[in-house]
């Protein structure tokens, strides 16, 4: 008889062992996955974890891991504030949109004039975009108790829509002979988010990337803020008693989200993509909740998740071409990854106990 | 724009088929949220039953062997949720996420070789002369046998949580799965069988809609009625004919929301598209006063030792 008993204090090890069993184990049954697709398993896994890195062109896939790194990151970080005390903003995804569009609006809007302003004012831009959009379930939650997963959800296909609509209409560039999208902010040299060392990867959203994990980190550990965030996760009584103001720690974490990823979306729109086209969005926001819990919601985590989802993402287009691995399969792949976590984690907080159970 | 093109009759009766899908998704779901489970893998289990449906019908000719398949499709994936939640007392917030995430991967995966492909067409109910009642008979009476289906199961489900032991007991274990279990309850086999019905569910309706509202397999195409689904359960109070109701005046607004873009109003396209989505949010808010309903125990993690 096995029967699970409850730690008093949740193992430290098993809380830093359980990511890293988790990628284990995906590897595993991922690689069980590529060899039903008929694929050569440890050659996949290979090509998606190695050839990144140290494989023959990583020269070239190195720069893409910081490009691919960064959104991750600064929306997980948001993310996480949240998770940590319950507030579940799941709808990443649209204010990473509505990021991109504010931040591309008013870049758009001063072409062709040439100012060193008009970076930061996008970047200021695409941050209320994206705390804008994520403020919308924060206030419906704090004054009518709406369920801020749905309303959170609810609004990334209305971004969605409001991405084709844009896209298609207002910042349609008058120059693209007809065809959706916007004018090309990369050839736009105010607006570019370029490389602050070319060829690096190294553009201003991955700097945002890391001053935001630093931010993270001193919050969580040393600020107020962090404890009350803390023990309202924990336990919201408890919170509620040591003087916690939970309509204000919702709008906190909700806006802060919503504001990294909006700068996410900011970021990615004036360097990466280039331009605002329908299909801009790649699902970063929906990644960036495999990344949080990866990260153990800890910001040093989150920044090693983030690099490691990074790597599937560069190590599936690298698969795609050279094994003919379906872009699917990488989906699978991120998403078995979320469930084998979530289930050695309950190492963490309970052991087994082997023998016969005691009758209480 | 021109109204006119708008057929009356064809639009009440279009209620029905865009409202069963989120008959099945939410019924399900109020059944697993009745025993205190909240699995937010709707979307997930949906577009599993969705290319899990879509392929067998295509595969066997038989648009009902599909829904069945679809059915089966649901619950397989619902047990991996319940697998987390149940036995290795994962968050189910977070469970239902990767349910969801790993679902839309998976369909996509399994259904690259069907994109394209038309699915058999599902005959409509005979009902003989009744079909021949002016109104009436094409609003009512002309539509699958799936439709009708769904309205028995609402019915069912109504009769089985208000009169029977069975319903007595899966309400206790959702109010207070502490004091159910003290009363010797297998708490957690309650809960597993509630959620494979959910997921059953939840795959017809996403059948439902690659098979005949649509129909053809496109990836992530049940694009957020899962989500609605969860909403609708909060919308009735956890209640099967406020859930109905809640159903066919959903399926109302996309209708028309459809119609109207058919008929050329006025306003661009991604505004009528973006409708029911702000529509549900909207009515959340309306509904979130009564909070009192939600089954007592809902989403909190059940250990016995605890």
């Amino acid at each position: 008889m096995i029967a699970l008993v409850k730690r008093p204090e949740p193992s430290r090890v098993f809380s830093l062992a359980a990511p890293v069993l988790a990628v284990l184990a995906t590897m595993v049954f991922g690689g069980l996955l590529f060899a039903i697709l008929g694929k050569d398993p440890l050659l996949a896994i290979k090509t998606i974890f190695w050839e990144p890195v140290f494989g023959e062109f990583a020269f070239f896939y190195r720069p893409q891991l910081l490009i691919k790194g960064a959104p991750l990151v600064l929306i997980a970080i948001g993310l996480s504030l949240g998770f940590k005390a319950g507030i579940w903003n799941i709808g990443a995804e649209g204010q990473y949109i509505m990021g991109a569009l504010f931040g591309a609006g008013v870049g758009l809007a001063f072409y062709p004039a040439e100012s060193a302003l008009i970076f930061p004012l996008m970047v200021l831009a695409g941050a209320l975009g994206g705390w804008l959009w994520a403020m919308i379930p924060a206030i419906l939650k704090v004054r009518f108790g709406t369920n801020e997963i749905l309303v959170s959800l609810m609004l990334v296909y209305v971004a969605e829509q409001f991405l084709a609509s844009m896209s298609l209409g207002l910042m349609r560039s008058p120059e693209g002979m007809g065809f959706p999208g916007s004018r090309n902010l990369q050839q736009y040299a105010s607006a570019h988010n370029a490389d602050l060392i070319t060829g690096s990867g190294m553009h201003w959203g991955v700097v945002a990337a890391f001053i935001a994990v630093i931010f993270a980190y001193v919050l969580m550990a040393r600020h107020r803020l962090g404890f009350a965030i803390r023990v309202t996760g924990d336990a919201p009584r408890a919170a509620a008693f040591s003087g916690v103001n939970p309509a204000r720690l919702v709008l906190f974490c909700l806006g802060t989200s919503g504001l990294l990823a909006g700068l996410a979306g900011m970021f990615e729109v004036s360097g990466p993509a280039g331009q605002v086209t329908i299909d801009f969005n790649v699902g970063y926001g929906f990644t960036a909740i495999i990344v949080a819990f990866l990260g153990r919601l800890h910001p040093v985590g989150i920044l090693l998740a983030g690099g490691l989802m990074a790597l599937t993402y560069i190590g599936g287009d690298i698969a795609q071409s050279k094994l003919g691995l379906p872009a699917a399969a990488i989906q699978v792949f991120q998403g078995m990854l979320l469930f084998f976590l979530l289930a050695f984690d309950l190492f963490t907080n309970y052991r087994l106990r082997f023998g016969r159970a005691e009758v209480v | 724009m021109d109204l006119s093109a708008i057929n009356p009759i064809l639009f009440v009766a279009g209620f029905f088929v865009a409202a069963t899908p989120l008959i099945f998704a939410a019924i399900g779901e109020l059944v697993v949220e009745r025993t205190g489970v909240l699995n937010l893998g709707v979307e997930g289990m949906m577009i599993i039953g969705a290319i899990c449906g879509f392929a067998v019908a295509v595969e066997t000719g038989s648009p009902l062997l599909g829904f069945g398949a679809a059915a089966i499709g649901g619950a397989v994936l619902s047990l991996l949720f319940a697998f987390l939640t149940q036995v290795m007392l994962a968050n189910q917030v977070a469970s239902g996420l990767a349910l969801t995430l790993f679902g839309l991967g998976f369909s996509a995966l399994l259904g690259q070789s069907y994109v394209g492909v038309k699915p058999p067409r599902m005959a409509d109910m005979n009902f003989g002369p009744l079909a021949e009642i002016p109104v009436i008979g094409p609003v009512f009476l002309s539509h699958d046998i799936i439709v009708y289906l769904g309205l028995a199961l609402v019915a069912c489900v109504w009769a089985v949580l208000k009169f029977t032991r069975a319903g007595l007991v899966l309400r206790a274990v959702g109010e207070n799965h502490d004091a159910a279990h003290a009363l010797g309850f297998k708490v957690k086999r309650i809960r597993t069988l509630a959620i494979m019905f959910g997921g059953a569910c939840a795959g017809v309706g996403g059948a439902y809609i690659s098979l005949i509202r649509v129909p053809q397999w496109t990836e992530g195409m049940t694009a957020g009625v899962g989500w609605i689904a969860l909403a609708l359960v909060v919308f009735a109070s956890w209640k099967p004919f406020r859930l109905l109701l809640g159903a066919y005046l959903f399926g109302g607004l996309v209708q028309l929301q459809l119609n109207l873009q058919g008929a050329g109003v006025a306003i661009p396209v991604e505004y009528l598209a973006m409708s029911p989505y702000v529509i549900t949010i909207v009515v959340l808010v309306f509904l979130s006063r009564s909070k009192s309903a939600a089954p007592g125990s809902l989403g909190r993690i059940f250990h016995a030792s605890s």
